[in-house]
């Protein structure tokens, strides 16, 4: 699947980056947690979020993400859609809540980030 | 080579662009792939501690031919227990810094799984200093 695929599976506008929308989508990743994205998140991914800072595109930034989708109707700011566009990234914004825009990359094919969680407890074992 | 960002307490603002540089040096520097992403997932989080949790500090870089070595070193508070700081999940942030997107508890356990060598030292009412390498090649 590529950027484009996304834009009209989620009837989405493109903010910035058009010439990246020829992309393929490996993966994505929905969160506003952007510590729990720096820490999960592999290249590649896409990340589908509705928080809306210059936080979102300096994550992206360091995890070399390439497409940020912003959900429920958001826009951000010109300052922080032209960071993202300096960078390379393609930015779309769709009307679909968080759940919806999931619902239909995952109907779409699309999977998200594997965590490792081993058999004998969770993030509290590697204390 | 050696370079050093200032890093205020609460500067939410401008979190983040002490690692933005230190990636863009880096990069200049022809590295690449995934050590380059490790080193600015690593040094964000580092930064974000030092805007987070600190009143206030230094990152330091250092790239000689065979690693990378982040530093940071702040004026205070401490860390009380570095065990339970190590915990994925445990955070003591803000309700301004959850606003942003942080204070999910990962930050220290993601730098020390993103460094190839990951040491922490802290004494409540001095200060914390983190130093973080990454091998090249």
């Amino acid at each position: 699947m590529t950027i484009a695929d996304m834009v009209s599976i989620l009837h989405a506008r493109v903010l910035r980056g058009e010439n990246g929308l020829n992309r393929s989508v490996h993966k994505i990743c929905c969160s506003d947690l952007m510590s729990d994205v720096l820490a999960f998140v592999n290249d590649k991914t896409v990340l589908v979020t509705g928080l809306c800072n210059q936080h979102v595109v300096r994550t992206a930034e360091m995890l070399d993400l390439k497409c940020l989708v912003f959900v429920r109707g958001k826009i951000p700011g010109d300052d922080i859609l032209d960071a993202a566009d300096e960078l390379g990234m393609t930015v779309l914004a769709t009307r679909e809540t968080a759940f919806t825009t999931c619902g239909l990359l995952y109907t779409a094919g699309l999977r998200g980030e594997e965590i490792d969680w081993p058999e004998n407890g969770g993030a509290d074992s590697n204390a | 080579m050696h370079e050093e960002y200032p890093v205020e307490k609460s500067d939410y603002t401008r979190a983040g662009e002490a690692s933005a540089s230190i990636k863009r040096i880096l990069k200049q520097l022809g590295i690449s792939g995934s050590v380059l992403r490790r080193i600015g997932v690593a040094c964000y989080e580092v930064e974000l501690n030092l805007v987070i949790h600190s009143d206030g500090g230094v990152l330091s870089l250092d790239v000689d031919s065979d690693a990378v070595t982040l530093t940071s070193a702040d004026r205070g508070p401490g860390i009380p227990d570095i065990q339970m700081a190590m915990r994925e999940g445990y955070s003591t942030a803000s309700e301004e810094a959850r606003s942003l997107g942080f204070g999910a508890g990962m930050g220290l356990p993601n730098m020390k799984r993103n460094a190839d060598d990951f040491f922490i030292e802290s004494e409540p009412g001095k200060g914390t200093t983190i130093r973080m390498s990454f091998r090249l090649g």
